[in-house]
């Protein structure tokens, strides 16, 4: 298997579907002339031409708007937002009518299109780009949620993405970027509700997604210089969630942490401990616990910046504590 | 305005004009009667008034032509040729409705005629116009978009972006789509002047390179001029085009509108004269192409069909449990 970044996963995924099916098309702003603000689309200007790689205008609404007509009219529109910040302003278009235009028509027409761009925090950006909408995302029936922490997850699940029938909001994460591993050749394709045990052990399970995946990862290795196994499951995708993964494993453990950057009320991470406690009353010898971002906007300074978002540390102690 | 020529129109198809405006305005009246009746649920907008601005796009247009338009929407695909029973289902909530039941009166879709909806937030629908003639003209065809919004949705956000895009795309001939303003002077009870800085709503595209023209929305010789000028300029050019039809709403804005404190009743019947039925009625009249007995039969034979539709409806089962979970993703 060779060995990719995470950003390299992106756009070869990106360059395979558009040779597979030439109704894939890009569109976002200065994707096109200027590279790409992450460089994900570097080059595909010159390799597909303006028809098929759209650089628009600032025009959020607008552009992920035409996107949607565009997959009604069988098109495949990848829509590139230089980060989820800015998807606020088509948000109407994405919830009002991406999500719900399938229900509506009583199922005359789709929506196969995938919005992708960076979500979370990156490094010193403050308070209107720091932010990880998955659970504002997630909430709505008719969308699909995908925030792989991997380079072979994000081939296999743009690939999903890209090759299915439903609108989906691909969360990447800035902070990864330039994260390397071994990505499958090949077809390779990872369906959506599908959770991964990124690492096997028995005594808590901590549940994890995106960059806090990595974290996770790193919290479960210094506790098992103590003796203590972690189990650690990355969900992968957030709508659909695989609770069976995640439940099978805490009947195992016992225990449970979910871990998210963003915001703790109303999150990803409440909603993952609600399900655990509904169904696994009895097999907790301890309660779930959230280990999340601090309840604040994003702010700069990076003495409290770092405080805001979860680090290796909070989840390792919010295991011991559920161990203690 | 420009003073449009009055060509000379086949009376055949004048006719067959008269004959579809009768209809959709016997569909919307029964509609109307069979909401005060608790049949149709939730908002209901009629077209009444404003006849003959689908219908004169509607013929103008080819059958693959597409459509996108607002919550005011039966008239588009009934003039398509979907089934009346089918849509009165749909307003009826019946699981034998053209979405099951699933839309309602403000999203109609009817995909296999072309007819692409029905949606419910101002303007919101405007951008997929754009994004659909994009995907005709991708897709190597000289099919054109018909999108139709009304005058309150100029003043959306929605608007502005897709708009730009649909001049700018224009510039490479990428963009054949025809945006048809339903200007009947009101957005609810505002008014156009209370709601834009600049009245002449056709004038706004000027700023986004596209042409545009008002025309006279109660005369369908009119309507049909410049609807025919813009569907085949769209079509040869691949450039959008913008129609401003200046016409009126006779019902409320929708069933609930009952008072309309915002328009005086003499304001309404001064349209009422201009009626777009009657006036084309007047003019085949005269040219001796209609008789008592000919009018009598069209109504009767509208009488039918919406009568027709209304029994399907009503004898329609309702949407089962299953439906609830169906429909939200492809393979769900
Ligand atoms: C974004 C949004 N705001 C408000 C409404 C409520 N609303 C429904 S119809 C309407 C007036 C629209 O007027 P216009 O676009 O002129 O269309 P008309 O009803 O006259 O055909 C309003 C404000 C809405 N549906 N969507
Ligand atoms: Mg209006």
């Amino acid at each position: 298997m060779p060995e990719m970044t995470y950003r390299d996963a992106i756009k070869t995924t990106l360059v395979e579907e558009m040779d597979r099916n030439p109704n894939v098309i890009l569109m976002g702003e200065d994707i096109g002339v200027y590279q790409g603000t992450f460089r994900i689309t570097e080059g595909l200007l010159d390799k597909y031409g303006p028809r098929r790689v759209v650089d628009t205008p600032i025009s959020e609404l607008g552009f992920i708007g035409a996107g949607i007509g565009m997959a009604m009219l069988g098109l495949r529109p990848v829509i590139e937002v230089m980060t989820w910040n800015f998807s606020l302003p088509a948000a109407d278009q994405i919830i009002q009518n991406a999500a719900k235009i399938r229900y509506f028509s009583g199922g005359q027409v789709g929506v196969p299109m995938v919005i992708r761009g960076p979500n979370g925090a990156g490094v010193q950006l403050s308070a209107q780009h720091s932010q990880s909408l998955e659970s504002f995302y997630g909430h709505f029936p008719g969308l699909k949620v995908a925030a792989p922490s991997t380079p072979a997850d994000v081939k296999g699940l743009l690939r999903a993405a890209i090759r299915g029938e439903d609108p989906v909001i691909f969360l990447e994460h800035a902070g990864l970027y330039g994260h390397k591993d071994d990505v499958p050749e090949n077809d390779y394709v990872v369906p959506f509700g599908k959770a991964r045990i990124a690492r096997a052990g028995r005594d808590a399970t901590v549940i994890a997604y995106s960059r806090m995946l990595h974290f996770a990862l790193a919290a479960a290795e210094s506790l098992a210089r103590d003796g203590i196994e972690c189990e650690v499951v990355d969900l992968r995708s957030l709508r659909p969630i695989d609770y069976e993964t995640v439940i099978a494993s805490v009947r195992r453990t016992h225990r449970a942490v979910v871990v998210q950057e963003q915001w703790r009320l109303f999150g990803a991470a409440g909603e993952v401990a609600a399900e655990i406690a509904e169904r696994c009353f009895d097999d907790l010898d301890a309660p779930v616990t959230r280990v999340t971002g601090a309840d604040v906007p994003m702010p700069y300074a990076r003495s409290i910046e770092l405080m805001a978002i979860p680090h290796e540390q909070d989840i390792a102690e919010a295991v011991r504590r559920a161990l203690s | 305005m420009k003073q449009v020529e009055k060509p000379q129109i086949d009376p055949q198809v004048a006719l067959r004009w008269y004959k579809d405006m009768i209809y959709i305005r016997t569909f919307e009246e029964q509609t109307e009667r069979s909401f005060r009746r608790g049949k149709i649920g939730g908002y209901l907008h009629v077209y009444t008034g404003q006849e003959a601005v689908v219908t004169a796009f509607l013929e103008a247009s080819r059958p693959d032509d597409i459509m996108f338009t607002g919550y005011r929407d039966h008239p588009h695909p009934l003039l398509r040729g979907s089934d009346p029973g089918a849509i009165m289902a749909e307003l009826y909530g019946k699981v034998t409705g053209v979405c099951k039941g699933k839309g309602g009166s403000m999203h109609i879709f009817d995909v296999s005629r072309g007819f692409y909806g029905g949606y419910g937030v101002i303007g919101g629908h405007i951008p997929l116009a754009v994004g659909a003639a994009y995907a005709l003209r991708y897709q190597n065809t000289d099919r054109v978009c018909l999108c139709f919004f009304g005058d309150g949705a100029m003043n959306s956000g929605a608007f502005h972006e897709p708009i730009n895009m649909a001049g700018l795309w224009g510039h490479d001939g990428t963009c054949p789509v025809v945006f048809i303003i339903e200007n009947n002077l009101y957005a609810m009870g505002t008014s156009v002047k209370r709601s834009s800085a600049v009245t002449n709503l056709a004038s706004r595209f000027d700023q986004y390179a596209i042409p545009n023209e008002q025309v006279d929305g109660m005369d369908i010789f009119a309507v049909h001029g410049v609807a025919s000028r813009a569907i085949d300029e769209a079509r040869r050019t691949g450039r959008p085009y913008a129609v401003e039809a200046l016409t009126y709403r006779f019902s409320g804005h929708g069933a609930a509108d009952l008072f309309q404190p915002y328009r005086e009743k003499t304001e309404v019947e001064s349209w009422r004269q201009r009626d777009p039925i009657r006036m084309l009625e007047g003019r085949l009249r005269a040219d001796g192409h209609l008789t008592d007995g000919a009018i009598a039969e069209i109504q009767a034979a509208a009488d039918r069909m919406v009568e027709e539709a209304v029994k399907f409806a009503e004898a329609s089962p309702e949407p089962p449990a299953e439906e609830l979970y169906t429909d939200i993703y492809a393979d769900a």
